[in-house]
């Protein structure tokens, strides 16, 4: 399986620029990690239930209620760029 | 006596009897902090002012009133910096205060300073903070282990009466057992993780460093609940933590899991360990050889899970709407670049390898596989809790170690919470004490004793370890700086 693992691939997934330096690093530093994690696959889990929480909670309901939280201000104090009651991005749409 | 060299509750005294105020405790840390945090390095930042006009009006009667509380930078304080440790959070200023700052400010508590850590909680060492290096007080070439490096630093300095840190597979157990104070993670869900910065939510827990025994179950007090804001916060009944520390401890049975008394333990530790079992015996409790047989996964199973949800968690920063944006002609550039910018090496790993383990082809060879290797982690616990009240095991297989040892080498940093680990998997409550040192060259380094106990049984969990507390002089042993 680790042979598989593309780090640039991945990388641009996680949407990460990586420069050739660190392709080289995390490929072979990651490489051997999962080699490390695939020891995974010796272990019976025949029948077994995935975890996903530490908590056995399902369906936490709660009043469909406003209540107070940030106004708009709040909202964009820590804003890079605004303008109004808004976000500003660079151009989506070509 | 330098007020700062007080525990909690002695200062409490100090305060209820006039005897010291609010301000004369900032005003005692200030100075502490002036003489020696230039070698220790744990704060990252202070906000005086308001922790001035707090301490002018904070009521001493309150459970913590006029009490300083140092915080990990990543959890959110109204209108005071919350950087993570990196470089992408450089200028955030909070908006909210994290409901265990509002559970503080309620108990009359003063959140003083935000301490350092590994960025984003990532790291044993503290050496992945972007943004300052932390040494351990009892041994300046040390790491003060990680990644609450700063909060388990400065109490161990008398630079703080006591501190939040955050703990996801040891983050608050293995710095306090390097540096020679308490440190307690909670059940998962006993404490609110609202506007703690989410690294993985599964297995994140908010809890204290302190200087004894009784001071942690002081702090757990306060800050345990059920949150409406934080969804996976359990709605249990809180008891008084404190009510059965003293209790005799005799025909308590203490589980040893031989899984945890392996080869690579440190020879001084292991006699450490060793000797607090006897002590254990001493004070009449039965110690029991018990069985965890996954043990040997869990390293991997967090290293999967871990970084899978970071990999989502992290995916916020992104300079849209907070933090650190790069210069870009596009939106997937700005994506790319901030990121690449704005997070450090261990962090970009992390979010690779979760991302890799999350992607298509790989999901059940590696992540669903681990979850279903997390239950059978969980169902170890759960089935020798039916025969022993507590475990007991080291913090850490080894004292502190130099800092630059390991940078280069994330598989050999991430062994360092083997013991950690597991708790954080199986959801259970655990605390990390002293119990001796290490002697290495001219520097005596703290060894940890880690106790771990049912899920939301923090109250057994702690009148355990301060029994064995109050019989050793341990915890009241503190650095020359």
């Amino acid at each position: 399986m680790s042979e598989a693992f593309d780090v640039r691939y991945t990388a641009k997934l996680a949407r990460l620029e990586l420069t050739e330096e660190e392709v080289a690093k995390f490929q072979a530093q990651l490489s051997q990690v999962l080699h490390y994690v695939e020891k995974l696959a010796s272990v019976d889990v025949t029948h077994v239930e995935p975890m996903a929480h530490a908590n056995p909670v399902v369906n936490v309901f709660r009043d469909d209620a406003a209540a107070p939280w940030f106004n708009t201000t709040q909202a964009l104090a820590n804003a890079p760029r605004q303008a109004g009651q808004l976000f500003v991005v660079p151009k989506v749409i070509e | 006596m330098s007020l700062t060299s007080l525990s909690i509750s002695e200062l409490q005294q100090k305060l209820r009897s006039r005897e010291a105020s609010p301000l004369d405790a900032i005003n005692a840390l200030e100075a502490r902090i002036a003489t020696v945090d230039g070698r220790v390095g744990g704060y990252l930042s202070r906000n005086l002012e308001a922790a001035r006009q707090l301490a002018a009006t904070a009521d001493v009667n309150l459970p913590l009133g006029g009490v300083p509380i140092a915080i990990k930078d990543v959890i959110n304080v109204s209108g005071e910096p919350c950087t993570c440790a990196s470089k992408i959070l450089k200028g955030y200023v909070s908006p909210y205060d994290a409901t265990v700052i509002t559970k503080l400010r309620q108990a009359g508590a003063i959140p003083f300073g935000r301490t350092n850590m590994d960025e984003f909680a990532m790291g044993s060492s503290c050496e992945n903070s972007a943004l300052q290096r932390t040494a351990n007080p009892w041994d300046l070439t040390r790491t003060p282990g990680g990644s609450s490096g700063g909060s388990a630093a400065v109490v161990a300095a008398d630079e703080a009466f006591a501190a939040l840190g955050s703990d996801t597979g040891g983050s608050i157990r293995q710095p306090a057992a390097l540096c020679g104070c308490v440190g307690l993670k909670p059940t998962y869900g006993r404490v609110s993780r609202f506007g703690l910065v989410a690294f993985a939510s599964s297995l994140d827990q908010v809890g204290p460093f302190t200087k004894t025994v009784r001071d942690a179950a002081l702090v757990l007090n306060v800050i345990s609940g059920r949150d409406p804001r934080d969804s996976t916060s359990i709605d249990q009944s809180v008891p008084d933590h404190t009510t059965h520390l003293g209790e005799d401890i005799k025909g308590i049975r203490i589980g040893v899991p031989k899984e945890y008394f392996v080869d690579g333990i440190d020879p001084q530790v292991r006699s450490a360990v060793d000797a607090a079992l006897r002590q254990y015996e001493s004070l009449g409790a039965e110690v029991v050889e018990v069985s965890l047989p996954h043990t040997e996964h869990a390293v991997g199973v967090y290293y999967i899970l871990a970084t899978a949800e970071a990999s989502a968690n992290l995916a916020r920063f992104d300079g849209v709407r907070y933090g650190h944006r790069a210069a870009s002609a596009n939106l997937l550039e700005q994506y790319q670049r901030t990121r690449a910018e704005g997070f450090g090496p261990e962090v970009k790993r992390r979010i690779i390898l979760g991302t890799y383990v999350l992607s298509s082809g790989y999901y059940d060879a590696f992540y669903l596989r681990a979850q279903k290797v997390r239950t059978l982690i969980r169902r170890d616990f759960t089935q020798v809790f039916e025969k022993v009240d507590v475990l007991l095991s080291p913090t850490s297989p080894e004292a502190a170690f130099k800092l630059g040892d390991r940078t280069d080498d994330p598989l050999k940093m991430y062994l360092a919470d083997i013991f950690t680990i597991a708790a954080n998997l199986a959801g259970i409550s655990g605390i990390s004490i002293p119990c001796g040192f290490a002697h290495v060259g001219e520097s005596r380094l703290p060894v940890g004793l880690q106790l771990l106990g049912r899920p939301f049984e923090e109250s057994t969990l702690l009148k355990i370890a301060h029994a064995y507390e109050q019989a050793t002089q341990w915890h009241k042993e503190r650095p020359a700086l």
